[in-house]
């Protein structure tokens, strides 16, 4: 044991001396206000220092290559449980490029399996354990990765590690319900991906994350899905699970939706409401979707803004001369977004089937949610970091690549008084979750769009720093108790997911994804301290109250002393199983009641008018139809096509012929 | 259906005075049985049903009930008083005369008035009421204008005196919501221009606006044309038309343009029901409201989800349910609701007027006001069936009265409904009443008896619609009488840009003009109605005010319960462009939004890979996404020309790939084409 609390000293050393380094060159620790950086595109300052941003590696295909081969080579030698370690040292080796050499591979596998096994055994003591519904003064034992012993004067084995909790709170770790850290956006991979992604939930409380699996329209769900699964247990440094993105429905996905609810444990299917021409569903597509989710026993996710109106808005602005970040904001208007909510609750309503919006950005939006659910409608609203952390009044700002960061759709409110507003809404428990969406893009990703915002990747980030988030806006404001807070945080998100109790509640036999979170402790928010590789945070300069003291992720210390400790490929896979109680209780016996009944009448028998053309709109069925074509596009696709056009002057004259029929 | 007809037809030859006695109680509201018809319904009628069959229109000689003939003919006295008010032994309008000092008709001689026009007319001592004030003061007409309104006015000699005796005196309601021509598989409604205006003059309403109704592929300009020559030879009080677009394209927008510029219209309604008929996608709204905002209409919006109303309606007929019950389970509130939103949320976005007609649920009122408090050009139309009855009819146990009630979107079965909707008309959160009077036979209604989606849509109104506003907001207190002119037919000027010509009582203004009755009462009846239909769905209600007397065009066509209308009297009235009640705020709002001005990003770009660039077709509202994807790339093959028509699998939703697991003739060994 000696040896290996030596061998855990040398392995977070590294870090260690980073961020020593780093404190040495940021000055003064003191509370300061949000400060901005120089002029324009100054990126911010220091932000690339720290990272390993090699672009190299983020252009399509070539990304990752390296870090597989070496992961390849060197799981032959280690033995299957550690055969992830080494490449993860690779990895650190890349993003901390800039920082000075440090001894890596001094961390010989048997450390490793010796932290594992120190890892394996821990008591927590002297915290506030914290769940959703009390909190009370316990100890917290830990071993084989699950919380063994709640209580006070624990027996425990005579080796086990000890964290100190004194002062602290004792919380189930967070779970991230939304980030987007593996789907492309316009062939580009974010710049955060599942390693960077998982690595920064940790550092900032969050040990399990539920990844957006994109589905490109025509692909199989299944393939993509397993793909998706495959990559995140390589990379994930925390548990994970997996939503489905439907870009495009049709009844024909029955089959794999069920193999997937029911072998893969998915259970939450997004759908678009926007996004034009690439992934919106129609109100009859959602209808059909909804239909077949509910009796699946899924949870149907959307992503409500109004596409149509959308896409005519970017069209009108782009044609005024606004290119730039600000139409970004200007063609997704708050009503827009608060529109799509309201369709999608009507058409969950007539679908019975449970609603979770995804991203609520305005105070509109939120109403809407809030009032439908004091109609009794089964809907629930998921506020991100950013939309309760800061507004979109950025999006004005002279310096591109600031304004740039802040796009994600729908987008943050140039109204500043929606971060309020929405924590309030939050606290009251008319929103129900707290999420991220992170997804990072790089600047020079961002600058595809530099003539035209409809380019910009959407995407923010958000996910390191939600749970401080969550504690600065409400509950240090007093708007929220300790409770609700684990409640917003990860209590409830494991409810509607049904991955409760095992996630989101420290009890014995739950998950030991634990968090010592200390309330008094603050931390300003920078590109430079932050664990992602993106090189502008929307939330520079916040100070926020609240910080993961310690973390820990399967019954390992993965965070400690502001120190990070995470394994590629530790994140397992969790498996979600249907019909979570939280949500279909309601729906089950609404399925019941709303089987509506006809009227009993004798027939009529009096008299019916004749009709003349019963005309039927729909038409005969097209034979000649044909997915085959040689054709391609046409330079005219962009003309709308006329079914019957009257020739009025035909060329070569009228003929005499007036009528073929 | 033959054993139905024949006995009308025997009723149709009793005397009709012997049909008997009813003993209907004033307030109470009676069902007679199973299929039966409104008792005596037909008695006062003309509908004779082998005129409407098909194929054998006026192949009969009509009967001599059969009053249209005789109007035809050329007289201007509509109905002979005896038969007018027949049916009606309950109701006494005969009465009044003797027992009541109603409104009095004095005669100087020298006046011409066997087809009941005068040239001057002075009523004197009654109560003007406008939308603004209301004050005693005589009005003076001439030529179907008014001339003068106030006190002691110096006439010339020989005028016809009407007097008020205090009544009120106020404009002539307009009616901006009838659909009198609207077919339905090829049927017309019963009540045409003839009749429907008949109605509305009789109602107390003196001019209507009625939808000209083109099917999808008409041409707008040829269907107003068809409308506008149909109305001038039948309408008996003025009228003016909306002209509703059934499918957005690009030789739409010519013919709207011409429409606007040469036609006199101003109001053009798109559909966000009826899917795959007349419902148009969003990004189809989009543009037809930002093209009309530019021709300075007014768009109206029939407000449902068509999309999820064919769902829902799917769902219903394989539950089996068939009757006019499905109509309002496959139309429930919310989606009403939820498209007035999203036609508000597009008004806003365009900075285009909107106006939501038939506003028939509480929810689809809230969300109108909830908008106007945040500033939204938006205005809502209840109209007489939401205002004045509730659609529990729905589930009546007799076939033809719940059919009776079925309109779109559908009566509210919330009890409570019309009461909410009274009190916003009352307290401006409401503008407008109409009727979307489109009375349809029972037999016509029939079409649908085995699926509710056939039921031709469309209730009756018309003449109702100013007692009920009155019944229902002004005698139970909650409107003052300027509002009642207001939202009877001052708004509506506004909105459609007629006022003040119409909608006001001032110099100037024509004379259309009513004098009100607020004590009068009377029991709504099928048999005592002036429309031809032989149902009327607030049968038995008790409404108290009406109109006792109305002049149209300066001309007194309807007295004391009888009706002098003329046919072909009316005249189109055109509406300019940009009406300032829609459009001042429109025009300040319109401010281009400036963008960022900032130097060039001279940052590191990523490379895009090369993608092949992806279109999606549009979720469009005129095919079923989900059934008929069309290939991404645009078809070269696809054509209209068929030999194969329809296919005994239809029925089967066409899914674009199959997967198949176990071909005929085994697998091939053929994994992947590429």
């Amino acid at each position: 044991p000696d040896e290996a609390a030596r061998g855990w000293d040398q392995v977070v050393s590294p870090d260690d001396d980073d961020c020593s380094s780093l404190l040495s060159r940021l000055g003064s620790d003191s509370p300061r206000p949000r400060m901005k950086y120089g002029g324009m595109f100054c990126s911010v300052e220091g932000a690339f220092e720290n990272k390993t941003l090699n672009f190299d590696t983020f252009s399509p295909q070539t990304q990752r290559r390296r870090a597989t081969r070496t992961q390849t080579g060197s799981c032959d030698g280690g033995d299957g449980g550690q055969g992830q370690m080494p490449s993860r040292n690779n990895r650190d080796e890349q993003d901390d490029a800039a920082a000075p050499p440090v001894n890596h591979r001094a961390v010989s596998p048997a450390m490793m399996r010796g932290l594992q096994q120190l890892g394996d055994r821990l008591i927590i003591k002297g915290g506030k354990i914290v769940n959703d519904d009390q909190s009370f003064y316990a100890d917290v034992y830990i071993e084989d990765g699950t919380i063994k012993q709640i209580g006070e004067n624990l027996i425990v084995p005579s080796d086990v590690r000890t964290v100190d909790a004194y002062g602290q709170l004792v919380i189930p770790g967070g779970i991230d319900a939304n980030t987007n850290l593996h789907s492309p956006q316009k062939g580009l991979n974010p710049a955060d991906d599942l390693y960077q992604g998982t690595r920064a939930a940790l550092s900032g409380g969050t040990t399990t994350i539920m990844d957006h699996v994109l589905v490109e329209p025509g692909t199989s769900l299944l393939s993509v899905f397993d793909q998706w699964r495959e990559t995140a247990e390589q990379k994930a440094c925390c548990d994970f699970s997996l939503h489905l993105d439907v870009a495009r429905w049709h009844e024909g996905l029955y089959e794999e939706l069920e193999t997937l609810v029911k072998d893969k444990g998915v259970n939450s299917f997004l759908f678009f409401m926007a996004y034009k021409d690439r992934c919106q569903s129609s109100d009859s597509q959602l209808y059909e979707a909804f239909g077949v989710l509910r009796h699946l026993g899924a949870i149907a996710q959307v992503h409500a803004e109004n596409g149509d109106i959308i896409n005519e808005e970017q069209k009108k602005l782009l044609c005024f001369g606004i290119t730039g970040p600000e139409g970004h904001v200007l063609s997704h208007p708050e009503e827009v977004e608060t529109e799509a909510v309201y369709r999608a609750i009507t058409i969950a309503k007539q679908a019975n089937c449970p609603l979770y919006v995804t991203k609520v950005m305005s105070k509109s939006a939120a109403d809407v949610i809030a009032n439908s659910r004091k109609k009794g409608i089964v809907v629930y609203g998921e506020p991100i970091t950013a939309s309760l952390a800061t507004d979109g009044s950025h999006y004005w700002s002279k310096d591109w690549a600031t304004a740039a960061a802040f796009v994600m759709s729908p987008p943050l409110n140039p109204d500043p008084s929606t971060p309020q507003y929405l924590t309030s809404l939050l606290a009251c428990g008319d929103l129900q979750v707290t999420s991220s969406a992170h997804g990072s893009f790089s600047t020079a990703q961002k600058a595809i769009g530099k003539d035209d915002f409809t380019l910009i990747p959407e995407g923010t980030n958000g996910i390191e720093e939600r749970m401080s988030v969550v504690w600065d806006r409400a509950v240090s404001t007093g708007k929220m108790d300790e409770n609700e807070f684990v409640a917003v945080t990860s209590t409830n998100a494991a409810k509607l997911f049904n991955i409760y109790p095992k996630k989101g509640r420290i009890a014995e036999g739950c998950d030991a994804d634990v968090v010592v979170w200390n309330p008094k402790e603050t931390k300003t928010v920078s590109a430079q301290t932050h664990n992602l590789t993106v090189e502008v945070n929307i939330l520079e300069g916040l100070e926020l109250r609240g910080v993961a003291s310690v973390v820990i992720s399967g019954g390992r210390v993965v965070v400690e002393d502001g120190k990070l400790n995470v394994t590629e490929g530790s994140g397992r896979f969790v498996p979600r199983k249907a019909f979570p109680d939280a949500v279909y209780r309601r729906i089950r016996a609404r399925s019941k009641m709303a089987e509506a009944r006809g009227v009993p009448r004798g027939n009529y028998d009096g008299p019916v008018h004749d009709v003349i053309s019963m005309t039927k709109s729909s038409g005969p069925r097209n034979l000649h139809q044909s997915g085959f074509t040689l054709s391609g596009a046409q330079i005219d696709d962009h003309i709308p096509r006329r079914s019957t056009q009257r020739i009025v002057a035909p060329p070569g004259g009228r003929s005499n012929i007036t009528s073929l029929s | 259906m033959s054993d139905c007809r024949r006995q009308w037809n025997r009723e149709d030859e009793l005397p009709v005075y012997l049909a008997g006695p009813i003993a209907t109680g004033p307030n109470q509201r009676k069902s007679f049985g199973m299929f039966s018809s409104v008792e005596g319904a037909f008695e006062s009628k003309t509908i004779d049903f082998d005129n409407y069959a098909v194929g054998r229109k006026g192949s009969r000689t009509p009967r001599s009930g059969s009053r249209e003939r005789l109007l035809d003919a050329g007289g201007a006295v509509g109905k002979t008083s005896s038969q007018a008010r027949q049916g009606s032994l309950s109701d006494p309008p005969g009465e009044q005369d003797d027992a009541r000092a109603g409104v009095e008709v004095r005669l100087s001689p020298g006046v011409d008035s066997a087809d009941g026009q005068s040239e001057k007319l002075l009523i004197r001592g009654g109560r003007v009421v406008n939308d603004d004030q209301s004050l005693y003061a005589d009005v003076y007409i001439e030529d179907g204008l008014i001339k003068q309104v106030g006190e002691n006015l110096v006439v010339p000699g020989g005028v016809k005196v009407i007097e008020a005796n205090g009544r009120m005196v106020i404009p002539g309601g307009i009616d901006v919501n009838t659909c009198l021509m609207k077919s339905y598989l090829g049927n017309r409604p019963v009540d045409d221009f003839f009749q429907g205006t008949k109605a509305a003059l009789a109602g107390g309403t003196t001019m209507i606006i009625d939808h000209v109704t083109p099917q999808p592929g008409d041409s707008l300009l040829m269907a107003f044309e068809h409308w506008q020559e149909a109305a001038d030879k039948k309408a008996c009080c003025d009228y003016s038309l909306h002209v509703d677009i059934p499918q957005w394209d690009e030789t739409v927008k010519y013919e709207l343009e011409l429409l606007v510029q040469e036609k006199g219209i101003n109001s053009f309604q798109v559909y966000m029901a009826y899917k795959d008929v007349y419902q148009m996608s969003d990004s189809q709204l989009y543009e037809a409201f930002t093209f009309l905002k530019q021709l300075g209409a007014v768009v109206l919006v029939h407000a449902e989800n068509g999309d999820l109303i064919a769902q829902e309606q799917r769902k219903i007929l394989g539950m089996g349910i068939t009757g006019p019950e499905g109509h309002p389970l496959s139309r429930p509130e919310e989606l009403e609701a939820e498209a007035v939103f999203r036609a508000i949320t597009l008004g806003n976005r365009v900075n285009c007027p909107v106006y939501i007609t038939k506003v028939m649920s509480k929810s689809a009122a809230d969300t109108i006001t909830q908008a106007r408090r945040k500033g939204s050009v938006v205005f809502g139309e209840p109209i007489t069936a939401s205002l004045a009855t509730d659609g529990s009819h729905y589930w009546s146990k007799n076939w033809a009265k719940a059919a009776a009630y079925v309109t779109s979107p559908p009566l509210s079965p919330d009890p409570t409904t019309p009461d909410h909707l009274n009190t916003l008309l009352a307290c401006g959160d409401l503008q407008v009443v109409g009727s979307a009077h489109c009375a349809y036979s029972l037999s016509q209604k029939a079409i649908g008896k085995d699926d509710f989606t056939l039921i031709p849509e469309g209730t009756n109104g018309v003449e109702e619609r100013m007692g009920f506003v009155w019944d229902k907001a002004v005698a139970m207190g909650k409107m003052d009488e300027n509002q009642f002119v207001a939202v009877t037919s001052t708004n509506a000027a506004k909105i459609f840009n007629l006022y003040p010509r119409k909608g006001r009582i001032a110099v100037g203004s024509d004379a259309d003009v009513v004098i009100w009755d607020p004590d009068s009462t009377k029991t709504i009846s099928a048999k005592n109605q002036q429309s031809a239909s032989e149902y009327n769905i607030f049968e038995g209600l008790e409404c108290r005010g009406g109109s006792a007397l109305v002049l149209s065009q300066g001309r007194v066509v309807y007295e004391e319960g009888k009706l002098q209308a003329q046919q072909g009297a009316g005249r189109f009235i055109p509406c300019k462009p940009f009406p300032d009640y829609a459009y001042q705020r429109v025009k300040f709002r319109n401010q281009v939004k400036q963008g960022v001005t900032r130097g060039m990003y001279d940052g590191p770009v990523h490379d895009v890979a090369p993608m092949a660039k992806y279109i999606t077709p549009s979720p469009s509202a005129r095919t079923s996404p989900t059934f008929n994807q069309p290939p991404p790339i645009r078809n070269l093959h696809q054509s209209n020309f068929s030999l194969s028509g329809a296919q005994i699998d239809d029925y089967i939703p066409r899914r674009s790939g199959h997967r198949i697991v176990a071909p005929p003739g085994g697998r091939s060994n053929i994994t992947s084409l590429g």
